[in-house]
């Protein structure tokens, strides 16, 4: 389904960049993409590839080198107001305020933004993120998946139209992910814009409309997920074994504990490969011929393959 | 300032005010009994042998001074530790994120200061008044330099705040800095029974101004005009303040 296009793009970032130590590290370079409203939006990138500076500056908390982000139409720096009236940000980091209680916590972050009045939306955040029965307990009683879901209900507490969600899924259980996911794909269904960031692949795969990647600071890939998906290689064989894989193989291999994957273009070529295992008696367990899944596709691109990029 | 902009002032001092209020004995009842300590302790040492003023005794001279380094370091104590707090455990990302000004930071934080210090202040004053009978001779200079010593303190703790990264940085501001400042300006005595020397430098001292005009709104005595006090806190106010604004609006160590 294409996402919705009117009016100005809900994020816009245009030849963005960001340095450190004068100059010495350069986190992001020429960074330009938009996003539209109503997008669910991936942005993924390994450790240090500028995910974390974009957002950052995104949200006002780092100032651009160069570029310009806007919010809604709203420079982030010459209209900061508008711009971040407009964000709601899921912080990466487990933070709180130990002095309050999940609703005073609530009530005060809303407040900041002019909101006040707003106890039905309160409590609809509540409910529908678990935390109906935790109101009135203090931040520091809760288990670090319960602070998770209070970050998730401060950012959007002022309905937001664009939300913004920082690994939010990080060291979280899985009844909170299913909780968290739900809601935020109803919020998405109902008009609201949703950049993520995330190192679990499969639920950017699951969720998100378009996918840039992000290498060095650099845009590497940026594409509707079925297209990424679509447009690298389709097949993999995957199984298990014991065994040390032929050197024929192993080079273009990815083994993860007693799991190999080996990207295949065809069919002639998978029964290459099984004839190449059979040769070196490499005995197999659970074979299974599959499509590529985001993760394939990510390692390839991160692995230096550049494709085409564009808004 | 729009009605948005003004809520979004009012809810940060609100909250600023609650999170002192949390915890009120630690921020306001144990600075009053500390200040009744010093008074006990230098009153009855004292109050029999030194006379700073002839119709003053030394407990109804000390009372005022304590009274007002209780405001001033409250004051101090309450922007400083807040920012700091919310800086190394990182919830300032919650204010980061908001659309609030450099100005409304401000407001917020050097008006909730004002508050803690004018409650630790009431609170000394109205414990010790036990001790002493009070007077007030010219009570408007009490609210005058009550407000704009709590307000000029206040606007330095968020400076500190601002620069300090972590709490040893703080504790040496507070240690080094205001510690000093305060108690060498002359809450325990007159700057008058001090050597010429110490003198010139008590007059460098803002806080000695504060002291001084705070004092004369009780006994209607003063070592200097309370109309110079009042230029030279005033504009110590005024450049401490602009020094805390221009810091927020740059985001100094708050923003990357």
């Amino acid at each position: 389904m294409s996402p919705p296009r009117s009016g100005p793009p809900a994020i816009s970032f245009q030849n963005v960049s960001k340095t450190y130590r004068g100059g010495a590290v350069r986190a992001l370079d020429g960074v330009s993409f938009d996003i539209q409203p109503g997008e669910f939006f991936g942005l993924l990138g390994p450790n240090g590839a500028g995910k974390t500076s974009l957002i950052s500056i995104l949200a006002g908390l780092s100032q651009a080198s160069g570029g310009s982000v806007k919010v809604m139409g709203h420079d982030v720096v010459g209209d900061y107001a508008a711009a971040r009236r407009a964000l709601g940000i899921v912080p990466q980091e487990l933070v709180f305020d130990p002095f309050f209680n999940v609703r005073e916590a609530l009530e005060i972050q809303s407040g900041y933004f002019g909101v006040k009045g707003n106890g039905a939306w309160i409590d609809e955040l509540l409910e529908n993120l678990g935390l109906a029965d935790k109101a009135k307990a203090n931040m520091r009683q809760l288990s670090g998946g319960m602070k998770r879901r209070v970050l998730v209900a401060q950012a959007l507490v002022h309905r937001p139209p664009v939300i913004v969600l920082d690994e939010p899924t990080a060291g979280v259980d899985v009844e909170l992910r299913q909780t968290l996911w739900a809601f935020i794909a109803r919020l998405n269904r109902e008009g609201h814009t949703v950049l993520l960031t995330t190192h679990y692949l499969e639920e950017a795969e699951a969720l998100c409309h378009r996918i840039a990647m992000l290498k060095l600071g650099r845009v590497v890939a940026l594409d509707r997920t079925s297209d990424l998906l679509s447009g690298r290689a389709s097949t993999m064989l995957r199984f298990k074994t014991d065994a040390a894989l032929p050197p024929a193989l192993r080079e273009h291999s990815r083994v993860t504990g007693r799991i190999v994957q080996i990207k295949a273009h065809d069919a002639a070529e998978v029964e290459a490969m099984l004839a190449t295992l059979r040769a070196a008696q490499v005995p197999v367990e659970d074979l299974e011929i599959g499509r590529a899944d985001l993760e394939d596709v990510f390692l390839e691109i991160m692995n230096g393959a550049e494709q085409g990029v564009g808004a | 300032m729009s009605a948005i902009k003004l809520q979004g002032a009012r809810t940060l001092f609100y909250k600023e005010v609650l999170r002192f209020w949390k915890v009120s004995f630690q921020t306001v009842a144990a600075p009053v009994l500390t200040a009744v300590l010093y008074l006990l302790i230098f009153g009855h040492v004292l109050e029999d042998h030194v006379k700073v003023y002839d119709a003053v005794g030394y407990t109804s001279f000390l009372i005022p001074g304590l009274v007002m380094m209780s405001v001033l370091q409250n004051s101090f104590a309450n922007s400083s530790s807040s920012l700091i707090q919310s800086k190394i455990t990182g919830n300032l990302v919650f204010l980061l994120v908001t659309p609030l000004s450099h100005w409304a930071w401000f407001m917020a934080y050097v008006g909730a200061s004002v508050v803690r210090g004018l409650a630790v202040g009431t609170g000394v004053f109205l414990v010790t008044v036990w001790f002493a009978p009070p007077s007030f001779a010219e009570p408007w200079w009490i609210l005058v330099f009550a407000a704009l010593g709590a307000g000029m303190l206040g606007a330095l703790g968020l400076i500190a705040g601002l620069w300090a990264e972590k709490f040893d940085q703080m504790a040496a501001f507070q240690n080094f800095i205001i510690m000093p400042m305060t108690f060498l300006s002359g809450v325990f005595y007159s700057i008058k029974s001090l050597p010429p020397f110490w003198q010139g430098i008590s007059h460098l001292n803002p806080f000695f101004y504060m002291i001084d005009g705070f004092r004369r709104g009780f006994f209607g005595i003063s070592d200097v005009s309370p109309w110079i006090s009042l230029a030279i806190v005033g504009t110590a106010f005024v450049v401490v303040s602009a020094i805390a604004l221009e810091l927020l609006r740059k985001g100094y160590k708050i923003r990357g």
